[in-house]
């Protein structure tokens, strides 16, 4: 009974002094939070910031562009993150969110551009496909192939239905589920765009635009789309065992696995680091990491890190991001933002 | 007449017998092959891991001859020199041969960023090296690494892999000149998490695993203990007691990232205890591991014969003194049996870290319970999601060395049982 007894108080020590640690909240680290695309590349740079400079290292959760926000403007006191790392621009009623919670002051920096690609094996032919090729395999609904304005749903078994250039295979794509930020995006850039190239459906995005976002992005159920979970190392496995699939993912998984798998063209181009940066590969998207200004000067460190991450040898075309996969913005682009970065101009809300 | 009589009682049991003899050898051999199925799985999943993940535990290391330049070095600039720089130089000094600037920056690229902290371990623990020339083996690029290791292949077109043929004889160059060996990996114990693969170590998530674990265990073993010695040996039984029981054996079935939730919402949101911390890891491990404690603890307590209990109070022990002289020492090694598998559990659990902010990128190795940490299944699960090659191997690595960790939890387990158990 004492020993138990003695354990007993030992625990209720335990509890006490870890709430006299959570009293004295000087948080000495950089909190980042966000999309799993900026991830790679945020923690490189928190890595060597944490390595060259006497601040500690940065803590970055993976926690997806969306919930990277939710947490971000939950709130403007230190217990809430300094960073965070988005795959795509903030959104209006994000900053509206984050101006209800006290968060007012967010400096946006754009890093660099992700491509987008859909690759499939080595051991099967490069697929040249176009964005409306796209959208007629997997989108839900789609205008009937007899012609007319009329919306059917995706009759479309293989390649050779969608174009006759294509193969006669049958249409199986890999890729992430809707929660994921490289699912939104690749919605965006190729299944829009490839929408717009019907007249009846473009004449909606005036008239309807609800019904357009619906027909434009909903993405077929009947297991010609699978999805692959968040994980891009998954789908080139399976791309692997079975060359007759495809799959989606971003370009730095394409970039390090290129003795197993190629990129198909899209609209004629292949995604390669040069036609990407240059933007003539259609699918790519900005990054972005949103800072909160307050904060600066609260926890040590911000302004180096940013520093950190907008110098050339980190964003530079030599630098150790573009290693990581990142493609960097031109020259100018950069330097402008570099100049933003450093006097921390805070983000205007338009309208 | 005798056709007449009816069959015997022995007879009628040999009519049959041979069809039941056959049903037991059916039913024998449907037992026997579950097993060897599920041995086969097992020896699958081991032998996929060890096959990915041994090459890990062997890093390339490349030999440098590194002068130590005073020009560069001086006893007050140590901790700020540009080791790089030096790192640089030697290696370019391998290739005298190489001119062009481009073909010069890829070639310093062959040995790892991390060369340059190395170097400056090595000056700061002797600054009287500086001056001299020292020949050091420091790590080569993870890129180098998976090419001596046959990860990255050979007979592939240039174009396919991120070795160039120039970068291949540049290092066939330096692995015929002997400055190129395979050396146990000890950043790979001794590290936190990188994004060099070549620097990254299982180190910090280790650490968060212990100092969860050891919340996790200071907490729930006494508490589960108490409330089953309470429940089994004190509570009156009715529908109460009834109803905290049928609470319990659900508490033990559900999914744990209905936990995270809960530690989010009470420890993180209401009690404002640190976000990525340790011990909210461990709180929120002990509410899932709470239940399987309970349940063990009492049904070694109920297999403690009641005899025991009764001579006790026959000899004039009052019930606590019962309990804590001859019950619970009898019933210990089952309770430790109980908190041993839940621990060992609660060392496999990713999903409610998830959402207290434990599964993230941490450099610096946790040294106590509020230091941002992370914990060895969440270090796999975001290694499996790197897209550098070289983790591949890692990923496979930490998943051994959490089996082990899992396995000799285990062994103790059966250990304990087995030294302490009393059989009546």
């Amino acid at each position: 009974m004492q020993k138990i007894a003695r354990t007993l108080a030992a625990a209720a020590l335990f509890a006490g002094s870890a709430a006299s640690v959570q009293a004295a909240d000087g948080r000495d680290y950089i909190s980042i939070v966000g999309s799993s695309t900026v991830y790679p590349f945020s923690t490189a740079v928190a890595e060597q910031f944490g390595k060259t400079t006497k601040f500690k290292t940065p803590k970055i959760e993976s926690t997806g562009t969306g919930g990277g926000f939710k947490l971000f403007c939950a709130g403007a006191g230190v217990d809430t993150p300094d960073i965070a790392n988005a795959s795509r621009a903030i959104k209006k009623s994000e900053i509206e969110t984050c101006a209800k919670n006290g968060v007012t002051q967010i400096v946006e920096i754009k890093v660099g551009y992700d491509g987008i690609v859909l690759a499939n094996s080595k051991k099967a032919e490069q697929m040249q496909l176009s964005r409306k090729d796209i959208f007629l395999a997997l989108a839900k609904e789609v205008p009937s192939p007899e012609g007319g304005d009329q919306l059917v749903a995706n009759p479309y078994k293989t390649w050779k239905d969608v174009n006759p250039t294509l193969p006669a295979e049958k249409i199986e794509v890999l890729g992430p589920p809707p929660t994921s930020g490289t699912r939104d995006a690749f919605v965006e850039m190729v299944m829009d765009h490839g929408c717009e190239e019907f007249a009846a459906i473009k004449a909606l995005k005036s008239t309807d635009e609800k019904k357009f976002k619906a027909v434009c992005q909903t993405v077929r159920e009947d297991g010609a789309y699978i999805e692959a979970g968040e994980n891009d190392n998954l789908i080139v496995q399976k791309l692997e065992a079975n060359p007759k699939s495809l799959g989606i993912f971003g370009f730095s998984f394409l970039d390090q696995n290129a003795d197993k798998i190629q990129g198909s063209a899209i609209d004629g181009k292949a995604p390669d680091f040069a036609a990407i940066a240059e933007g003539k590969y259609p699918v790519s998207r900005p990054l972005f990491i949103y800072v909160k200004k307050d904060h600066v000067g609260k926890i040590p460190g911000i302004a180096e890190f940013l520093a950190e991450f907008t110098s050339d040898r980190a964003w530079g075309e030599q630098g150790y991001l573009a290693e990581k996969g990142l493609i960097p913005m031109p020259k100018d682009e950069q330097k402008a933002v570099a100049a933003d970065a450093k006097a921390l101009k805070a983000l205007s809300v338009k309208e | 007449m005798s056709e007449a009589r009816p069959m015997s009682t022995m007879a009628r049991v040999n009519v049959g017998l041979a069809a039941r003899y056959r049903k037991e050898r059916r039913f024998k051999f449907f037992g026997l092959a579950a097993i060897v199925a599920s041995l086969m799985f097992l020896a699958l999943l081991l032998a996929s891991i060890t096959a990915k993940g041994y090459t890990a535990f062997r890093q390339t290391e490349i030999l440098l001859d590194i002068h130590l330049d005073p020009a560069v070095l001086d006893v007050n600039n140590l901790a700020t020199a540009n080791y790089a720089a030096l790192v640089r130089d030697s290696v370019q000094a391998l290739f005298p041969r190489v001119e062009n600037r481009q073909d010069k920056r890829i070639v310093a690229k062959l040995a790892s960023t991390g060369a340059a902290y190395q170097v400056q371990d090595m000056v700061m623990n002797k600054p009287e090296l500086i001056g001299s020339v020292k020949s050091v083996w420091v790590l080569a690029d993870d890129e180098v690494d998976m090419f001596i290791k046959g990860h990255i292949p050979r007979n592939v077109p240039e174009s396919e892999r991120r070795i160039s043929d120039q970068q291949a004889a540049w290092i066939d160059q330096l692995t015929a000149a002997g400055r190129l060996q395979l050396a146990f990996n000890t950043t790979f114990f001794k590290a936190g998490d990188s994004r060099e693969p070549e620097l990254a170590g299982i180190r910090g998530a280790a650490m968060g695993s212990f100092f969860t674990l050891i919340v996790t265990l200071v907490l729930s073993f006494p508490i589960g203990v108490a409330a089953a010695v309470y429940l089994e040996e004190f509570a009156p039984k009715n529908r109460w007691t009834d109803l905290i029981e049928v609470n319990i054996n659900n508490l033990a079935a559900i999914p744990s990232i209905v936990f995270g939730l809960l530690g989010l919402a009470v420890f993180l949101n209401f009690m404002n205890l640190p976000r990525s911390a340790s011990l909210v890891g461990g709180l929120v491990l002990t509410l899932m591991t709470l239940p399987t404690i309970i349940i063990a603890s009492r049904a070694s307590l109920k297999s403690v014969p009641p005899s025991i209990r009764e001579a006790a109070l026959g000899v004039g022990a009052s019930q606590v003194q019962t309990i804590v002289h001859h019950v619970l020492p009898l019933a210990m090694p089952g309770m430790m049996t109980g908190a041993i598998i839940g621990m060992a559990r609660a060392l496999g659990e990713t999903a409610p870290l998830l959402m207290i902010g434990m599964v993230a990128f941490i450099v610096d190795v946790p040294h106590g319970f509020s230091d941002p940490a992370t914990v060895l299944p969440v270090q796999i699960y975001l290694w499996a999601d790197s897209p550098e090659r070289a983790f591949v191997e890692r990923t496979s690595a930490a998943i051994m060395v959490l089996l082990l960790l899992l396995l000799a939890m285990n062994a103790a387990a059966v250990f304990l049982r087995n030294k302490f158990e009393r059989r009546w």
